[in-house]
């Protein structure tokens, strides 16, 4: 057996059809992963010891176990202790708080470059603690670091075929059905490598250009 | 403890596709690391392409297509082999660039001391540029075997006895064991993962120390 032409290009429109429901589980889960991210780093900086010691832990152990059993974990075991949610709402919040763990880091990197000078001059003006984070320390922090959160885009977009696991039909899942219809996988699954590489590389060079310019801009090295 | 003595078990097949699919990844990364620095544009070009391909697609794509859509051309895999395959080629590919990029990072002065002291090419690399880019790169490498730990759950997903799979296993046969099979996976797991996090978080206060800036 080999590749099939005509097989591929009656396929090839029911796979892409699911593109709407991949890119719109891949922003949900990156929206929850950036604000989620955020209430990490605040927590992580806490005075209050306990709390930053907590939220460590929890880094720690959600970048260091699997997504998938995460996932099973949400969607299987949540509901026995009353927590329902339907498969998409899942994985969004799984995929979405899995990622919030490395984004909180990349939030965190920002912060750590800026200066001392800064913390201390917002001091001087009189700045409450609000007014310091809201004016002087995040629109410093966030631009220089704004390529890291464009790469963890490409990365949700990467993971969402773990939500075939709960039955999400995503593109994998959707390919593997109808391979299974056929009993003909070659076809659809290539189909599915190709609309990620279609989609992810050239956002990925979109990225290293930001990259590029984002280190002229903000001079990195320059300290 | 029933539901423990019934995956553990499992857990050497973790373990096990864990150290076959690091020690193919670390293989891979060096050679397309150093392939990507190569002086022969069409070696360049050929890791290039290799790196990303499997970094421009997910990694249960590349595990699906190896095991499922291979076979059409009459290359057939265990799921083992097949689960071990995907993991290192995709994770081979992150593990070159973090290769390339202490390569990189090793400062231009070094590579012409050593062109001033004679040295060939592969000398320079053996005895200078490589034992100083190591250090930098192994931080970067434990991270990308804690990475490489989490995928080797998707296996189960191919049908292999993991940690994972297992799991699920219980879980559908006695569906009030949910909650504690899927604690006890992350847990086991997370175990796993302890010595590597351990590992990387001495190596990065090590690699920081020590070492020459410029």
């Amino acid at each position: 057996m080999t590749w099939d032409w005509t097989f591929a290009i009656e396929v090839f429109p029911e796979i892409f059809n699911v593109i709407w429901l991949v890119i719109g589980i891949t922003l949900g889960a990156y929206a929850v992963a950036l604000v989620f991210g955020l209430i990490l780093t605040f927590a992580r900086r806490s005075s209050f010891k306990p709390l930053s010691w907590i939220v460590y832990g929890f880094i720690e152990f959600i970048r260091s176990t699997p997504p998938l059993v995460q996932l099973f974990f949400v969607y299987f075991a949540l509901p026995l202790i009353g927590i329902s949610l339907n498969k998409y709402v899942a994985g969004i919040l799984t995929l979405g708080i899995h990622y919030s763990t490395y984004v909180s880091e990349v939030y965190r990197s920002g912060i750590d470059s800026i200066e001392k000078g800064q913390w201390e001059a917002a001091r001087a003006l009189n700045f409450t603690n609000s007014q310091t984070w809201v004016k002087v320390i995040l629109p410093q922090a966030i631009p220089p670091v704004i390529p890291m959160f464009g790469n963890y885009l490409i990365i949700l977009f990467k993971e969402t075929p773990l939500l075939m696991a709960i039955g999400v039909v995503e593109f994998l899942q959707k390919a593997f059905l109808i391979g299974a219809d056929h009993f003909k996988y070659l076809e659809p699954l290539t189909i599915v490598g190709f609309l990620f590489l279609l989609l992810s590389y050239p956002s990925a060079l979109l990225i290293n250009r930001l990259e590029k310019w984002s280190n002229q801009a903000y001079g990195k090295g320059s300290r | 403890m029933d539901i423990l003595n019934k995956l553990l078990p499992a857990g050497w097949m973790t373990i096990k596709i864990l150290v076959t699919s690091a020690i193919l990844t670390y293989l891979i990364a060096f050679i397309a690391g150093l392939g990507r620095v190569s002086q022969f544009s069409i070696i360049r070009t050929l890791t290039m392409i290799y790196v990303e391909l499997f970094r421009g697609t997910s990694l249960l794509v590349q595990m699906f297509w190896i095991f499922f859509a291979l076979p059409a051309f009459g290359v057939e895999f265990s799921a083992f082999w097949a689960g071990v395959l995907a993991l290192s080629l995709n994770y081979g590919a992150y593990a070159s660039e973090v290769v390339r990029g202490s390569i990189l990072a090793i400062p231009k002065t070094q590579t012409e001391a050593s062109i001033a002291l004679n040295m060939t090419r592969w000398q320079r690399l053996k005895l200078v540029i490589l034992p100083q880019a190591f250090r930098i790169m192994l931080p970067g490498l434990g991270n990308n075997s804690i990475e490489l730990l989490k995928g080797t759950s998707l296996v189960s997903l191919i049908t292999l006895g993991d940690l994972t799979y297992r799991g699920l296993i219980i879980q559908n046969t006695n569906l009030s064991y949910t909650v504690p099979v899927f604690v006890l996976l992350l847990i086991l797991y997370f175990i796993i993962a302890l010595p590597l996090i351990i590992i990387v978080r001495r190596l990065e206060s090590r690699a920081s120390k020590g070492v020459a800036k410029v």
